[in-house]
């Protein structure tokens, strides 16, 4: 109930048509495992073979880029805003 | 006629219907238009293309809208200019100055927006919309009050003050956000999910992006049906940059030219250069950055095509440079006082980068090159207007001028003799 994840219209086929999800606090990397539980397939499409965020993936929290943070460590507490954006928009 | 056939996906091949959408329902990818080559081969002559408008619209063929849709302001097909003095000036043989500051609204973006409104107005859309560093703003608010359709532009709120009025004048909804180019476009990404509007580089990016390739196909008409040995461009998300060298190919592709081999260039700001530091660590891997630098229109520290413009650096034997602001003041008016053109920053940018690659040998002076200049210097007075000479001041009398002039000339001696 601590977390709150805006998923992109591209993932809300997996979630019902949900724009937002809640989940529990912990890391990024928690925070996916959590999500594929409810949402199976969702880990899939966040993270690539490797394990890493994909490429075309931005992951922020509370406006964040978590290429500033930690990455999939960072820690998500109590209120956090994760968003999650498909990165090829923008520019020209 | 259009011959835009599918969207599909960058990355995984995956193909979808001519929505507005942009990115991969799997992957995430970016998604391309693909084309019926075959038909605009058919389509399409050298004849054909000479005998069309003086504007970017000669290549309606090549275009993923239909022209019927069209809002023309006037946008393109632009001079190229035989740039001897700066060529002289940087050391090159041959230089070409692809002057892209003389579009309606003074930027490229022009072109990128003329696909992109009719290609809206073909959805249905009523209302316009960007993400912008400036000179997108411009030219969405531009087109959207020629075509009488409502928009709202998004800006960082530390832009020149002739970005925000050369928006503000066609009376757009302008919005200036707290925070950089990025934060405008991560709000403005997660906005194109809720509301109704023809985001230009979100949700019709694909149509939009490919605008930019009307700047290629001039410069191998402009050179008599051919290509440049070299480019040296700008870059910001790194579109510009790959899709120059997407019309090259697909000029080749339908006949209309011979297989180029042109070295693919990139340019940007020391103080924002995500993609030119990948470039120097050998990676194809950018790391996002927070811009710092005068170029706010090359202010992009996630750059959405970077990992694209990395390839193709390495594909077409190109790289890129970076140069720090006081560089680029310097280019800007190395430019203005060789070729009489004056150049925003992201001009004196390319300017600065093509010299510094010159001087380092990796553009030989044998290689005829082309340099995009791609928006105009008024819109970025604050850059250089602490950097000009202090007019000459005297009253309406003739003795006093050649007293005057007398004074500026022996200063400027002094000041040559004392350096």
């Amino acid at each position: 109930m601590a977390v709150k994840v805006k998923i992109p219209t591209p993932l809300r086929n997996l979630t019902q048509d949900q724009e937002t999800v809640q989940a529990q606090t912990g890391t990024l990397h928690d925070l996916v495992g959590e999500l594929e539980g409810s949402y199976p397939g969702m880990r899939d499409r966040l993270l690539d073979e490797g394990g890493e965020i994909r490429r075309f993936v931005n992951v922020y929290v509370n406006g964040e880029d978590v290429r500033f943070l930690q990455g999939l460590k960072t820690e998500l507490g109590e209120g956090d805003e994760v968003s999650i954006v498909p990165a090829v928009a923008g520019g020209a | 006629m259009s011959f835009d056939r599918a969207l599909r996906c960058r990355e995984c091949g995956r193909e979808y219907p001519l929505d507005p959408i942009f990115s991969c329902e799997f992957c995430f990818g970016p998604l391309e238009v693909a084309y019926d080559y075959d038909g605009i081969r058919e389509a399409a002559t050298r004849d054909s293309i000479e005998r069309g408008p003086s504007t970017l619209w000669r290549y309606a063929d090549f275009l993923p809208c239909d022209p019927q849709h069209k809002v023309d302001i006037g946008t393109g097909y632009t001079p190229l200019i035989k740039a001897d003095r700066l060529a002289k000036a940087v050391g090159l043989d041959t230089l070409w100055l692809k002057n892209d500051t003389v579009n309606p609204s003074w930027s490229f973006k022009d072109r990128v927006v003329s696909v992109a409104i009719a290609r809206a107005r073909q959805f249905g859309f009523d209302a316009m919309a960007c993400a912008s560093t400036g000179n997108l703003a411009n030219s969405v608010a531009a087109h959207s009050a020629a075509a009488g359709m409502e928009c709202f532009v998004f800006i960082p709120d530390d832009l020149e003050q002739g970005k925000v009025v050369g928006s503000a004048i066609y009376h757009p909804t302008l919005v200036m956000v707290e925070g950089s180019y990025d934060d405008v476009n991560r709000l403005c990404t997660e906005l194109s999910m809720s509301y109704p509007w023809a985001f230009v580089n979100i949700n019709v990016r694909p149509y939009y992006a490919e605008g930019s390739r009307t700047l290629a196909f001039e410069v191998a008409e402009q050179l008599g049906w051919r290509t440049p040995d070299h480019v040296v461009a700008p870059m910001a998300s790194g579109s510009l940059f790959t899709k120059i060298w997407k019309g090259f190919q697909e000029f080749h592709k339908v006949g209309l030219i011979d297989e180029p081999h042109t070295r693919m260039s990139g340019a940007q700001a020391t103080g924002c250069s995500p993609i030119a530091t990948a470039y120097e660590a050998e990676t194809l891997n950018f790391v996002p950055q927070k811009p710092n630098t005068i170029a706010r229109s090359l202010a992009i520290g996630n750059p959405a095509d970077g990992y694209y413009a990395l390839k193709q650096m390495q594909e077409t034997g190109g790289g890129a440079a970076m140069v720090t602001d006081d560089e680029i003041v310097q280019g800007i008016k190395l430019l203005a006082e060789t070729e009489g053109i004056f150049a925003e920053t992201a001009g004196g940018v390319t300017v600065a980068c093509l010299k510094q690659m010159v001087d380092a040998g990796f553009i030989r002076r044998d290689e005829e090159t082309v340099a995009f200049i791609t928006g105009a210097g008024l819109k970025t007075l604050e850059a250089v207007i602490d950097e000009v000479d202090e007019p000459v001041r005297v009253t309406a009398n003739a003795d006093r001028f050649v007293e005057a002039l007398d004074a500026r000339r022996s200063l400027a001696g002094a000041t040559a003799g004392g350096a």
